[in-house]
This record gives C-alpha cells, structure tokens and sequence, in this order.
C-alpha cells in the first residue's frame, strides 16, 4: 500500500492524469483525418484513445463538450527530425559516436518542448547532431509537458541512429566547431573518407557480431572461454545490422545520397530515412527503390555549399516518385509552424491539402514505424489531437488546444491568461534575489536590473 | 580551566615531541570534559553531562559519570559538546598549501622545492596525461579511478587547521578534476603523518561532469551524453574485467590474458560513486542511470532537490547538499532575462535540506568549495532558516555523513568506544557568535584561535600554537 503510495506519487503527473483524464468530445467540427477523408462531425477522446468519429457521437457521461463549429481537428504532428530538450547535440570528438545517446540527456523542461506544442507537435525525433559520419543513437518522444523524461519517450517505439553525410561530418577537425575543444584534426576530411569511415565501422561491427558467435560456439563445446567484452559503440552497429534500429542519415547532395544507399546494400542493413536530402528530387527513384523514406525541408536552403541545389518542388516530387516523405524542422523555431511548412508543397509541386498534411503526420509516422499509434484520426490510435480555429494549411489558423493520449497539454487560452502571474511571480522572485545580491559587488544591480 | 590530576600526562609529551612512532595512543591521553550540555546525535541531548576521552576514544558518555583519576578535567560548564563536523564531500588535506614550511619535496607539479608565495586553494587534479586526444573510452580518458586520497593527503595543507578551528575534524576527500576523479577517504583533520589522519581509506569513487559535459579536454568524450556512454563503458568493461580474470584465474593455460587495468582495479575497489546532480532534471537523470548501473549511488549537488524528493525517497539513494547555494554569476549580464526555473532555483536551495529531512532522505551537507567554516556555518544556517529543524542540521554533518559512507561504527556520534572528534562551543552551533572553544581530533585537544583576521595578520605567523595542547 505504502509502495503504490510512493509509487502514485512519482508517476502522478503524468499516470494519474491520465486515469483521471475525462473524456473529450468535440462536435460539430471539421475533422481531417489523414487517412480517411474529412468528417464533419464529432470526434471522441476516451481513454488515451480515439473512441469514436463520425456525424453524431453521444457524449459519454461526465465529458468535456467542446463546440468545434468553424474549427478543424487534425492528428498531432510529428516532426521527424529535431533537436528540442536535448541537453547535448553532438559528441564531436570522435568520427564514430554510436555509443552515446541522446535519451541519456533529454531535459524534459526545455521550454522548446511547449512552444512545439503550441505549434501543434505531438511527437518528435530527437535527433544527435551531424557532426559524425556515424553519429549518436536518438529516441522518439512524446512531447508530453510537465512529465519526466522517462515519460516523453515514445513507449514501444524503434531506436534510430544518426548518420551524417558531407561538408559537417568530413570538415577537419570539426569537433572544436561543435562544441569540444579539442584542435586535433580528425579523420575524415573528404567524402570518400565518410564512406570510408562507415564501412570501417561496419566492418568492425561485423566482427564484434561474429567474435560473440565464435565465444557461444565455445561454449557450446564446453570449452573455456572469456566472453567479448560489451562494446556500446559497435552494439549499436550491430542493431543496425540486424534491423533492430534505423538509420536517420543526414545528406544533402546525391552523389552521397547514392554512396550510402551502396553501403547499406553491401552490408546489408537499410536506410530508414534521408534527412534534409535537398537533392532528393534527383534521385528520388533510388531512394524509393532502397525504401528509404525522405524527410526535407519545404523552402530552406543555401546556408552552405551543399545545400545549394535545392528547389522547393524537392518533397512533392519525392512524393510522386514514391519515396515516403516528411517535412521536419531540425530547429526549435521552425518547428512551431510545421503546418505553414506543409501548405508550401501545395502550391509548389501541387500536393494536395491531405497530401501535404501526411507530410508531417502519417509519413513521419511511417517513417519511424509508429503509425499504428499515432499520425491520423482513427478509431483505436492513440488520442494525440490537434484543434484549431481554422484550417491548419492557413496562415491565419492557430493551434487551439492540443491533446497528447487524451491528456490536455496546451490550450492558448489558458496561456494567455496565465501569462501575467507568471509574469508577477517572476518579478516577486527578481525583487526577492535583490537586496540579497545588493552587498556584493553590484549584484544588486544585476539582479534587479531594468529587465523587467 | 584545567585541573591536571596525576602526573602521568608528562611523560607521553616527552615522547611526543620525540614524535615516536607507534606511541600516539597513548599520547592522546585521557580527558574528562564535565558539566557540559551533550548533544550525541545518536540520542537524546544531554543536559549536564560528562563525556570521558581516553586514547582517542570515547571512553564515556552520561549524566552521572565521575572522571577518571588520571584525566585532565575541563570545565565546560555553559559549554555544549556536538560530535566532530564532519565535511561529506572535501577536497581538504589534498591541496598542496603548506602554513610555513615546505611539505614533501617532490611533490606535484614540480612545485618541490620552495613553498608556493600565493595560496593554492584548487586541490591538484591528478593529471591524465596523454599526447593523442582519447579516441573512445578504450583510452580511459579522464580516468583516475585507481587516485586513492589517502595516498595523496598533505598534513600541511593550510585547510585542515582552517576546518579544524572550526569545528571540523573529519573531511571525506577526494581526488578532483577527472570523470572518474579517483577514491575519497575518511580522513580526521589532524595528524602528523598522513597515514595517522585516515579512517577508512575508499570509501567512494568521485564522479564529476567536467564542464558541465560541454567538453573541456581533448578528445573523447567531448559532450554531456559522450560522459554518460562513457562511464556505462567503465561500468560494463569493469564487470568484464572482474569476470574475465576469474575465468583465466581458473584456466591460465590456453587463454589470452586479460591486461592489467588500473582504473577498472580503481572502479572495482570503490564500494561506492558519487554521481552530480544539482537540479530536478539531473537528479532524476542519475537516479536512472544509477539503477541502470546498479551501483551503490550517492547523489552530489541537491539544490533543487526540494523537487525531487519522492523519487529519491522511491530509489533509496542518499544526497550530499552543496553549501555553495547558486548565485548569480558576478559578470552576467544585467540586461538578460532570467528563466523562471532559474530563479526560483536560487530562491529555494536552502529549501533542499528541509524538504529532505522531511521526505526521510539521508542526506549530508558539503562544503563545495565554501571557505571557511563559518561562511559554512552561515549556509547551513540558511537552511535551518528555510526549514530545516536544527537537530537535522547537525545530523547532516555527523552521523548521517558517517552513515551514507558507512563508519558509523566509528564516527558520527558521542557514543562510548567511536572516535574521540568532539567540538566544544559556547553555544549553539550555527549562532553568528558562537565560538568553538575546544575541538577534539582522535583524542587530541585543539583550541582554535581567534577567528579575527585582523589578530592574524598574513595568515601564517604564530600559527604553531594552534597544534594540539597535549
């Protein structure tokens, strides 16, 4: 009793909430299902879940009844490639970095994690940094604010890992650019070396799998025998062997597009997804025939050399051509208005409405394996909900309210209307820190600055 | 005032100052300590009590107790008697500051010879070196798991009699400046010989996030998450290590050899690790990662413990509190805005002890850098003020440091047969005015001088009569 007592008290935020959560109903609404058409009508969150849609729904006893008449329901978006609540980006100091992971350091109180809501993000791609050919192992989260990291994990689903292609992983010496500060030059400093790099590792990977083969085959014969030391890096490499993690590779040009398709097939392993891939659209046929899927930007580019062949028809050719996309946001900012992002492709390259918004729904959901969860509206899915005063591919739409397993974690109004006691609360704990600071030195001056 | 019965105390002095090895028990001789308010921490407080010394033990501890014939009697009537201070988390009697005279020669860094003119107040980091940047953990960067404190203690260093005078007289210290920084020790803040200060010789392996985990040396690991992979490294090869010893130990012909590892020997021999952890975040980072490492895990930092409370309670693990509350950096920014967390993180650290105790988390209080004793003394003060009952205090530094590192049997408390480390003040501990009159280090009587810089002029002069009055 006692046990579950302390128990309660730590999972609280977010188990407890849940349990306690009431249903939802929002009537009257436009709901955009994704994967279905669109439904004028009622959409009920019950459980976690998405208990019901279609014209009429009866409100379970003790609902919330929201009026969604002029409002649109869409499902949560998923960004498949971001950075958000990672207290690291990039273990630089080595060439192949397979042995950290960023869901060692999530910080659960980024308050990225909540603008991101705002902007209607749901789950995202934690993603390590580019600045190894072979870079740290990432998570997919739930951006569910207020609980701990543990619980921001996306329970169930696949590992991934972060290769990088071209001018960041092969600059030389590009640890101290990310970060470390060591000075040393570091292998690689060309294109080759990256592909060189990656079949090294792998080749080592391969040897690590077969030096565990070579002690369970001695020990099969009673042989004595010292088990191979655990080795994180080559683990992971070995994960990836054998379809137990993805592979997220950052690129940019098709040339190197192509090399890391070669590699996988050589060694036998799959390229989840390409991420930026601005050249996409040039080798969109052999990014679909590997099955990799894509995940691109819809207009941003030329901030290097090798993002500079880029043209803002990239996703929705990839999409005619049969390559699996998304749009991701790889940025804090950017990541707040995905949907804005998602209407460029309709007017650049002509998806349609539903199309450009699997690019940052059911796609990203493929993509990472988890659309039996989450990515559109269906009875069943998980309860990760959007709602919005108008429609989402409008500039002029804003993110209402946003359920994340049927628990609410952001409603702009709410928002708006805490805002000034936040803001006294603030300004009490800036005046409280001030006469304390106020004999040492001009600490006082400091902390009770004119930054209010 | 001193009442000296027999004459049996003359000639353990003789010897002294012979400094005869093998003979410092019976140097310490015997003390009554009479008509004193006791506070055991083991127990209830004693109002008018007698605690007896002997050979550097406690000997006695009671309302009723008559003084041994042969002790010196102290009247320490109006006094009150706490057990030793005892600093959780120290780098004390590790730094290389010798009072007057030069300490070994050969020491660290080339610094022999002559004694240093400016104060050297940053314990020396055994230094890693290598010429190549670590290229991945097979290069046991940062790694000085094998540094034992005991082995490194300089009983000069000018913070012992600093610590002492205030009623310090044991520090758990430790190596510093590493990832694995190496295996702290109990050491009593007294001694002529360093191997006389120690009490127990490893009790933990100091984990420290060098920068913060934004990097800082050469190569690997160079980011927070690279420290994290790093050290689950250290963990897994030295379960390997253990393991494929045993394994050779049993069939040496027909296998490879295991090398030799120093710093997995080093990680095998601490029987506990200190893991950093200041905000709410961290703490419950560490508290996974050192259940996923099932280690025996104390948790260093705690400021905003206040919010992590029950998970510590849940996961069983203790928590040293820094005493260095977090202020704001003296050339930040004026003009930048402050986050909301941050702020309240300054406003609420003292609040962690509290919160705590209250919670049934051991803790114990360090002083992370804190000075002097009675800056030290004025942050547990602050807690005391934001909620922490003063008994608490008092535990936190001395019988709960003792338990998290487990010498309780010998230290912590003022029980009959534990180590004779006593203070003796002129009231309560933590009051601005109180004054430590006597403190006992392993049976030796010390009285501190007068605090007032300005009656110690420089620092170093006269400082021969702080020594033991024996």
């Amino acid at each position: 009793m006692k046990r579950f007592g302390i128990l309660a008290a730590l999972f609280g935020l977010a188990g407890m909430a849940f349990a306690a959560d009431t249903a939802v109903l929002i009537q009257n609404a436009t709901i955009l299902t994704i994967t279905n058409g669109t439904v004028k009508g009622s959409i009920l969150l019950q459980g976690g879940k998405i208990a019901a849609i279609g014209d009429k729904v009866l409100a379970p006893p003790g609902a919330q009844v929201i009026d969604g008449a002029g409002k649109y329901v869409m499902p949560g978006i998923i960004d498949c490639h971001s950075h958000i609540m990672a207290e690291a980006i990039n273990e630089g100091s080595v060439s192949v970095s397979s042995m950290v992971g960023i869901d060692d350091v999530l910080n659960p109180e980024d308050v990225a994690i909540y603008r991101a809501l705002a902007g209607g993000v749901t789950t995202a791609n934690i993603l390590h940094g580019s600045a190894n050919s072979i870079g740290g192992k990432t998570v997919v989260t739930k951006l569910r604010w207020g609980t701990s990291a543990e619980q921001m994990k996306f329970e169930g689903a696949m590992p991934g890992i972060k290769f990088a292609l071209g001018e960041n992983p092969k600059r030389a010496g590009a640890a101290a650019a990310f970060g470390a500060t060591t000075t040393a030059p570091r292998y690689p400093a060309t294109r080759m070396g990256v592909e060189d790099v990656i079949r090294e590792a792998f080749n080592d990977a391969k040897a690590y799998q077969a030096s565990l083969a070579q002690y369970k085959a001695k020990l099969a014969k009673n042989e004595p025998a010292i088990p191979p030391a655990r080795d994180l890096k080559l683990e992971a490499l070995v994960e990836v062997l054998e379809g137990k993690r993805f592979v997220h590779a950052h690129c940019y040009r098709q040339d190197e597009i192509l090399m890391l398709l070669h590699v996988a097939d050589d060694y036998g392993f799959k390229i989840r997804t390409l991420q930026h891939v601005l050249e996409g659209y040039k080798v969109a046929k052999e990014i679909a025939a590997h099955g990799a899927g894509a995940s691109t930007f819809a207009d941003w580019w030329a901030y290097k050399m090798e993002a500079q062949d880029a043209i803002p028809y990239n996703a929705a050719i990839m999409v005619r051509k049969g390559v699996l996309t998304s749009l991701n946001s790889d940025d804090a900012e950017l990541m707040r208005h995905l949907d804005k992002e998602a209407a460029k492709t309709v007017k650049y390259g002509g998806l349609s409405e539903t199309e450009a918004l699997s690019l940052i729904t059911i796609n990203p959901a493929k993509q990472l394996a988890i659309d039996k969860r989450v990515g559109s509206l269906e009875v069943g899915k998980d309860a990760d909900v959007l709602l919005y005063d108008g429609h989402p591919l409008s500039n002029f739409s804003k993110v209402e309210k946003v359920w994340i397993d049927g628990h609410e974690y952001f409603d702009r109004d709410q928002d708006m209307n805490g805002r000034s006691k936040k803001a006294i609360e603030k300004k009490a704990l800036t005046e409280k820190a001030a006469p304390a600071g106020g004999g040492r030195g001009g600490q006082g001056f400091a902390a009770g600055g004119p930054n209010e | 005032m001193k009442q000296k019965l027999p004459g049996i105390l003359l000639i353990p002095l003789a010897l002294a100052s012979l400094s005869a090895p093998g003979l410092l028990a019976e140097e310490r001789g015997a003390y009554a300590l009479r008509d004193a308010k006791i506070v055991r921490v083991s127990g209830p407080v004693i109002e008018h009590g007698t605690v007896v010394v002997r050979n550097g033990l406690i000997e006695a501890v009671g309302e009723n107790i008559t003084p041994p014939a042969d002790a010196w009697v102290i009247d320490c009537k109006g006094l009150t008697i706490y057990p030793g201070l005892i600093d959780a988390l120290s780098n004390w009697g590790l730094t290389n500051t010798p009072p007057a005279t030069p300490a070994a020669a050969g020491g660290r860094g080339g610094r022999g010879g002559a004694a240093p003119t400016a104060p050297v107040t940053v314990a020396t980091p055994v230094a890693i070196v290598s010429a190549q940047p670590a290229r991945g953990p097979e290069d046991r960067p940062s790694n000085a798991a094998y540094v034992k404190a005991a082995d490194q203690i300089f009983p000069n260093d000018r913070a012992i009699e600093t610590a002492r005078n205030g009623g310090f007289t044991t520090a758990v210290t430790f190596p510093t400046g590493n990832i694995f920084s190496g295996q702290g020790s109990v050491i009593d803040l007294a001694g002529e010989r360093a191997g006389d200060m120690v009490i127990a010789d490893s009790v933990a392996q100091f984990v420290t996030i060098p920068g913060g985990g934004r990097g800082g040396g050469r190569g690997y690991p160079g980011s927070l998450m690279g420290v994290f992979a790093y050290i689950r490294q250290i963990y897994l090869d030295s379960e390997h290590y253990k393991l494929a010893r045993s394994i050779y130990e049993k069939h040496p012909e027909g296998l490879q050899r295991p090398a030799y590892d120093r710093t997995l020997e080093g990680v095998l021999a601490s029987p506990r690790v200190l893991l950093p952890a200041t905000r709410d975040v961290e703490i419950q980072r560490m508290i996974a990662f050192a259940k996923e490492l099932k280690v025996n895990a104390v948790i260093y930092g705690g400021h905003e413990a206040w919010r992590s409370t029950a998970a510590l309670k849940q996961a069983g693990l203790p928590v040293l509190v820094s005493l260095k509350y977090p202020e704001k950096a003296a050339d930040s920014d004026p003009l930048a805005e402050e986050p909301l967390r941050v702020l309240e993180l300054r406003d609420k650290a003292p609040t962690a002890a509290g919160a705590l105790a209250k919670a049934g988390v051991k803790f114990a209080f360090y002083s992370d850098g804190v000075g002097t004793p009675r800056e030290l003394m004025r942050a547990v003060k602050k807690a005391v003020d934001a909620g922490l009952e003063p008994e608490a205090a008092i535990r936190a530094l001395t019988l709960a440091p003792a338990e998290i590192y487990g010498v309780a049997n010998r230290l912590g408390s003022i029980d009959k047969g534990k180590i004779a480390n006593l203070v003796i003040a002129d009231g309560d501990l933590f009051a601005d005015r109180t004054r430590v009159k006597y403190v006992f280090v392993d049976g030796g009587k010390y009285e501190p001088l007068p605090e007032d810089p300005a009656t110690r002029p420089g620092g170093r002069g006269g400082r021969g009569q702080g020594g033991p009055a024996r």
